[in-house]
C-alpha cells in the first residue's frame, strides 16, 4: 500500500509529467513536488509523485554503506 | 534500475551484517512498522542476516489489515446499493469481512473495481454520471494526500457523483498506543519510509523522549534496512535513543509540506477503528464539513449486520506484534493466500502472506 517506486521524469506539461523506468513510461501527477524537474528522479505512489529524489544524499548513502561494508570484511 | 540496484548489494549485506553482529551485545526487540518493510525482510533474509540478539517483529503498517471488520462490511455493503460503483486499491477487495468480501459481492452482481490510483476512481466517476462511485479510502499518511486530492479535483471539475469512504489511518498514534499498551516490550522502531515521506521525522520525537525506544526511518531496499537496523543497535548499545533519518534520498525532516497541508485542508483528525486494537482516538482522517457532499458516510447510510470475527484467526494479535503468524493454529494448513481466513495472509504486505510465501519451515522453526 505504501509502495513506492523510482521514476525518472522525460517531459511536464503543468501538473502532470512523463515518467520513464525500465522502459515503462507512465503519466504521473506532481501537484505534490512542483519543484520537480525533467531529468529528475521522484519516488511514485498510486500515481503520484511524492518526493523528489536527492542523488547527492542517495550518493552519500552508498559511501556509508561501502566504508561499512571494507570496514568489515568477513575473513 | 537506478536507487533500487545500488541498495541491494550481496557482500555490502554481508559487510553490514557483520558489523551488526558485532556491535551488538544485548538481546533487542526491533519492530518493523510497517508491512512493505516486513516484506522486505523475509524476501531478502534478513532475519537470517542479522545475529540473534536482534528480535525483530512486525506491527500494524498494512492498511489492508488494520481495517476494521465492522468498517470493511460497510464497504461491502454501499456496494450492494443500487446504482453504485465501488472503486478500490487491489489488495481490499479478497479481504473477507463478516459475512461476505468485496469480490463476493462483485460475482453478486455489484459493480466494484480495481484502480491503481484515486485519479483513476475521479475518471471513473466523470465517465458514469448516473453513478455513484464511492472510493474506498484505505492508506496511511503515504496516500492520504492522494485521497484529499481526489476530492479536490472532483470540486474542481464539478463531479458531483465521486465519494470517499475516509478509513484513513494516521502512524504516531497508534505507536503510541501500542507502546502505552505495554503488551509487548520494543527497544526499537524501523519507521516507516514513505509516510516519513509525507510526515517528515518530527512526528516521532515523543517516542525516544517519553519510551526511551530508538527510532530509524528505512527505505525498503535490503542495504536499507541494514543500514537502519545498525542505527538502531548503535543507539540502544549507547543507550542514546533518537529519531534519525536512514533514508535521506527521499525523507526529510519536515516531510512534505505542500502534500500534508493539502491533506489537512481536505480532512480533519478523528478517531479511527483498527483490527485488533480497536478505536484510537486522533488516528484517523475524516473528510471536512466544507467537503462533506464528498463523504461517503454523509451522503449514504447503510447498516450492516454487527461484526463477527473470522473464527481462530490471529491477525489482530498479530498486527500488535504480539504473536508471529506461525503462532496462529490456522497459518498454512487452514489459511493460505489462496483461501485466506484473515486479511494478514490476503494483503502483499500482510504478515502471514509474508511469512508464507518467504519463510521456508526450518527458517522459522525457532519462532
Ligand atoms: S494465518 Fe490466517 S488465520 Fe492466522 S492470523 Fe494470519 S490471516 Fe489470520
Amino acid at each position: 500500500m505504501c509502495l513506492a517506486v523510482p521514476v525518472k521524469i522525460v517531459s511536464i506539461d503543468g501538473d502532470a509529467a512523463e515518467t520513464e523506468i525500465a522502459g515503462v513510461r507512465r503519466r504521473v501527477s506532481i501537484a505534490f513536488t512542483p519543484e520537480a524537474k525533467v531529468g529528475d528522479y521522484v519516488l511514485l505512489h498510486t500515481g503520484y509523485a511524492i518526493s523528489v529524489i536527492d542523488e547527492a544524499e542517495a550518493e552519500e548513502t552508498l559511501k556509508l554503506l561501502e566504508e561499512i561494508a571494507s570496514l568489515n570484511e568477513v575473513h | 534500475m537506478k536507487f533500487i540496484d545500488e541498495y541491494q548489494d550481496n557482500k555490502l549485506a554481508r559487510g553490514l551484517a557483520y558489523k551488526i553482529a558485532k556491535r551488538s551485545t544485548t538481546t533487542i526487540r526491533l519492530m518493523e512498522f510497517c508491512g512493505g518493510h516486513t516484506h522486505a525482510i523475509l524476501r531478502y533474509g534478513i532475519r537470517q542476516l542479522v545475529p540473534k540478539t536482534v528480535e525483530m517483529r512486525s506491527g500494524p503498517g498494512c492498511p489492508v489489515c488494520v481495517t476494521a471488520t465492522a468498517d470493511l462490511d460497510k464497504a461491502i455493503a454501499l456496494a450492494h446499493l443500487p446504482d453504485v460503483i465501488i472503486t478500490t486499491f487491489g489488495d481490499m477487495i479478497r479481504v473477507p469481512g463478516s459475512y461476505s468480501s468485496l469480490q463476493q459481492a462483485k460475482a453478486e452482481g455489484a459493480d466494484v473495481r480495481i484502480v491503481y490510483s484515486t485519479i483513476d476512481a475521479v475518471e471513473i466517476a466523470r465517465a458514469n454520471p448516473r453513478k455513484s462511485v464511492i472510493f474506498i479510502g484505505i492508506g496511511f499518511e503515504t496516500t492520504a494526500p492522494t485521497i484529499a486530492a481526489s476530492i479536490l479535483k472532483a470540486q474542481q471539475d464539478k463531479i458531483e457523483n465521486f465519494y470517499v469512504l475516509s478509513l484513513n489511518k494516521l502512524t504516531p498514534p497508534v505507536m503510541k498506543v501500542l507502546l502505552d499498551s505495554g503488551e509487548i516490550k520494543l527497544d526499537g522502531i524501523v519507521c516507516p519510509g514513505h509516510v516519513s515521506v509525507i510526515i517528515g521525522s518530527h512526528p516521532y520525537e515523543f517516542i525516544p523522549r517519553d519510551y526511551r525506544v530508538a527510532c530509524v526511518i528505512s527505505g525498503f531496499e535490503p542495504l536499507d534496512i541494514l543500514l537502519c537496523i545498525d542505527k538502531l543497535v548503535e543507539q540502544i548499545e549507547k543507550g542514546e535513543p533518537k529519531v534519525e533519518i536512514a533514508y535521506p534520498r527521499v525523507v526529510r525532516p519536515e516531510g512534505n509540506i505542500k502534500a500534508w497541508q493539502l491533506t489537512e485542508n481536505v480532512f480533519e483528525i478523528g478517531e479511527a477503528n483498527w483490527r485488533g486494537i480497536g478505536i484510537v482516538p486522533q488516528s484517523g482522517l475524516k473528510v471536512r464539513g466544507k467537503y462533506e457532499q464528498f463523504d461517503a458516510d454523509k451522503a449514504f447510510s447503510v447498516s450492516p449486520k454487527p461484526p463477527r470475527e473470522p473464527k481462530g484467526c490471529r491477525c489482530g494479535d498479530v498486527i500488535r506484534g504480539a504473536a508471529m503468524p506461525l503462532e496462529c493454529k490456522l497459518f498454512r494448513k487452514v489459511c493460505t493466500p489462496e483461501s485466506p481466513v484473515g486479511p494478514c495472509m490476503v494483503s502483499s504486505e500482510g504478515a502471514c502472506a509474508a511469512y508464507y510465501q518467504y519463510g521456508p519451515p526450518e527458517n522459522l522453526q525457532d519462532f
